[in-house]
């Protein structure tokens, strides 16, 4: 039985059943990054120090800490006890954690005890995902035929990408149905992709619960040969250990950095740096996703004819030298220098102010005014100026209008904003204004026109062509590497060091290296230049890669 | 290939400390600059950051070592090899 070979039928089994845990324990952990926002407002306010330590310690510890010690633990377990137990209790902490996440109340209500709770559910996750890729990844080329094994783990390499699509169409999904008030209150929609994690869990437990044991670890068990002690033959023997440096330095760093890159780098450049509003960068990483997916198990089926080693450094070397001129197309297409405004100046249109009176000091109000600029490609950039005044009196909500009398003379007129639901009755309030903000906040948001938005989707999917050429093979390689007895806990922790710290640290590290550049003559610093982050790990990596690792495909992974 | 292997060898073992000295550098230097009310988060962030660094870039010095002891030279065929 151990050694038969499997039906393409129950390969097929094995890849789904692997593959939809993985997938969740990814979905998992992203819906807390991309609703970091929400998250941070409900649970650590912001005028709080200590609040703010404890949100550090959710986003950076989850991820740099504890998502490597996770691998440890579930690594060691896995080459103790089995694949299957092992990668059943990670979807459960997961699940578990991910849902009950979705039910703390916020800290208005329970007050610290949320932030608090918050953390250890979010620690918790970290050490569920640092288990769950490498146990999947071994019990799925533990199953496949030799000359298959960059085919049929490449579908676990999917679940990474999808998992990222599922918690961004399932957020996008939520609040557009809701709109954006109700989706961001305590316990609005933003809630709801947290609880549907649950019913995900439970569907991919009872599936997983029908998988049988990897049949060359049970082999090993069977023989008596199981490590007594993984830890130490995986890093504390010198021709094993070696052998985990080679994995972390030679492919698995290059490997995280242009993965990140590729999709969350994108996301935020897009969105924090061109402007591109919330809908429009969400929806250019989907329909990239959506594209690029299939060529993981392109490449993944390629390396088992070609070698895994140079599909991997060609995917490092075109992300080393196209990177720079991708992101500055970027900013070239986005920048209104670059485009012709519409003449006719009823196409620019201002929309009506809005006053919001502050809940303590009814003299102090927030007043937004929105402005359209509408260019001849159909783009619209939005700038919102927020603008905080200090009156003479107070103002009350007690008429749908204000006109607010400015130190120099002007009257700006604005609509009173009211909770949800409360209807002003018609009639003006006037107010005189002492003072008022020196800088006034402006935001931008762009709508693109359909041409750029196209472009940029072609942009992000050559990016995610990338990650398919680093992260498609990279299963079979790891697996390749090591030994039966001692691969899950050998192969999570360099794939865990290299994506989670390496990769992880592409948007901090990018942000730090733009703040270098940054001179009195030029404030913004320049924003191509947290590129060369990922740009100098994948060159590292690279030249490892290629002095150092064989393009041989272990036939034989049974020993 | 096995030459330019040791040879590079001494670059990750002189790369290694550069780079743990650039981050205790940059680590200083944001905490100083940081305001009163951002300081203990910035402190916090550099702390994770410098206690996961620390170790890989020991990795690093051990792999270049490993290179220049020749360890490199040959990589294992099967399992077999994988026992000390």
């Amino acid at each position: 039985m151990a050694n038969q070979p499997l039906t393409n039928k129950g390969m097929g089994f094995i890849i789904g059943a692997s593959s939809v845990g993985t997938l969740i324990e990814w979905y998992d952990f992203y819906i807390f990054g991309m609703l970091a926002t929400i998250i941070s407002k409900q649970f650590f306010p912001e005028d709080s120090g200590t609040s703010a330590l404890l949100s550090t310690l959710a986003i950076f510890a989850a991820g740099f800490i504890v998502r490597p010690f996770g691998a440890l633990v579930f690594g060691r377990l896995g080459d103790l006890i089995g694949r299957k137990y092992t990668f059943l209790l990670t979807l459960v902490l997961m699940g578990g954690s991910t849902f009950a996440i979705g039910l703390v109340p916020g800290f208005q209500t329970i007050g610290w005890a949320a932030p608090i709770l918050v953390l250890i559910l979010r620690l918790v996750q970290g050490l569920a995902l640092g288990g769950e890729y490498g146990g999947a990844a071994t019990y799925v080329a533990e199953h496949a035929p030799a000359h298959r094994r960059g085919f049929w783990t490449s579908w676990i390499q999917t679940t990474a990408t999808l998992g990222l699509f599922l918690a961004l169409g399932i957020i996008i999904l939520i609040r557009q149905s809701q709109g954006v008030e109700t989706f961001t209150s305590e316990w609005g929609g933003w809630r709801y992709p947290f609880w549907i994690s649950l019913l995900l869990v439970i569907v991919s437990i009872v599936i997983r619960m029908r998988m049988s044991e990897s049949p060359l670890f049970a082999k090993v068990k069977a023989e008596g040969k199981i490590s007594k002690n993984p830890l130490k033959e995986s890093f504390g023997h010198r021709s094993n250990f070696k052998m985990v440096l080679l994995a972390l330095f030679g492919a698995v760093m290059g490997q995280g950095v242009i993965w990140y890159t590729g999709q969350f780098y994108a996301q935020s450049f897009i969105e924090n740096v061109c402007k591109v509003n919330f809908i429009d960068s969400r929806n250019i990483i989907l329909i990239a996703i959506l594209f690029a997916t299939p060529f993981f198990v392109i490449f993944g089926s390629l390396s088992d004819r070609v070698g895994r080693k140079w599909i991997m450094m060609l995917g490092m070397i075109l992300g080393i030298i196209s990177y720079r001129p991708i992101y500055k197309t970027f900013l070239e297409w986005t920048k209104p220098a670059n485009k012709t405004e519409l003449v006719n100046l009823t196409e620019t249109k201002a929309s009506p102010a809005v006053a919001a009176i502050d809940a303590k000091d009814q003299t102090k109000v927030l007043l937004t005014v929105k402005y359209d600029t509408v260019y001849t490609d159909g783009a619209v950039y939005t700038h919102s100026k927020t603008d905080t005044l200090h009156l003479a009196s107070p103002l009350k909500a007690s008429v749908a209008n204000a006109s607010f009398i400015m130190p120099g003379g002007d009257t700006i007129t604005s609509h009173i904003k009211t909770a949800k639901d409360v209807v002003l009755p018609e009639g003006i309030q006037y107010a005189s204004v002492s003072s008022h903000s020196a800088k006034p906040g402006v935001v931008l948001e762009k709508s693109l026109d359909k041409g750029t938005f196209w472009g940029m989707v072609l942009l992000v999917f050559v990016q995610i062509l990338y990650v398919t050429m680093v992260y498609g093979p990279i299963a079979a390689f790891l697996v390749e590497l090591f030994p039966t007895k001692i691969r899950y806990t050998s192969m999570s922790l360099p794939y865990h060091i290299g994506n989670g710290v390496f990769g992880g640290l592409v948007p901090f590290l990018g942000t730090l290296i733009v703040e270098f550049t940054k001179t009195d003559t030029n404030p913004a610093g320049d924003p191509l230049a947290g590129l060369w982050y990922p740009i100098g790990v994948a060159i590292l990596s690279l030249i490892i890669g290629v002095v150092y690792l064989q393009n041989k495909i272990d036939e034989n992974v049974m020993d | 290939m096995n030459a330019l292997k040791r040879l590079l060898g001494f670059v990750w073992m002189a790369l290694a400390p550069l780079l743990v000295a650039f981050m205790f550098w940059q680590a200083a230097d944001k905490i100083s600059k940081a305001s009163e009310a951002t300081k203990s988060n910035i402190t916090l962030q550099w702390a994770i950051i410098l206690f996961i660094f620390i170790p890989v870039c020991i990795g690093l010095m051990i792999f270049g070592y490993y290179s220049v002891k020749g360890l490199y030279d040959h990589l294992p065929e099967s399992s077999a090899e994988i026992t000390d």
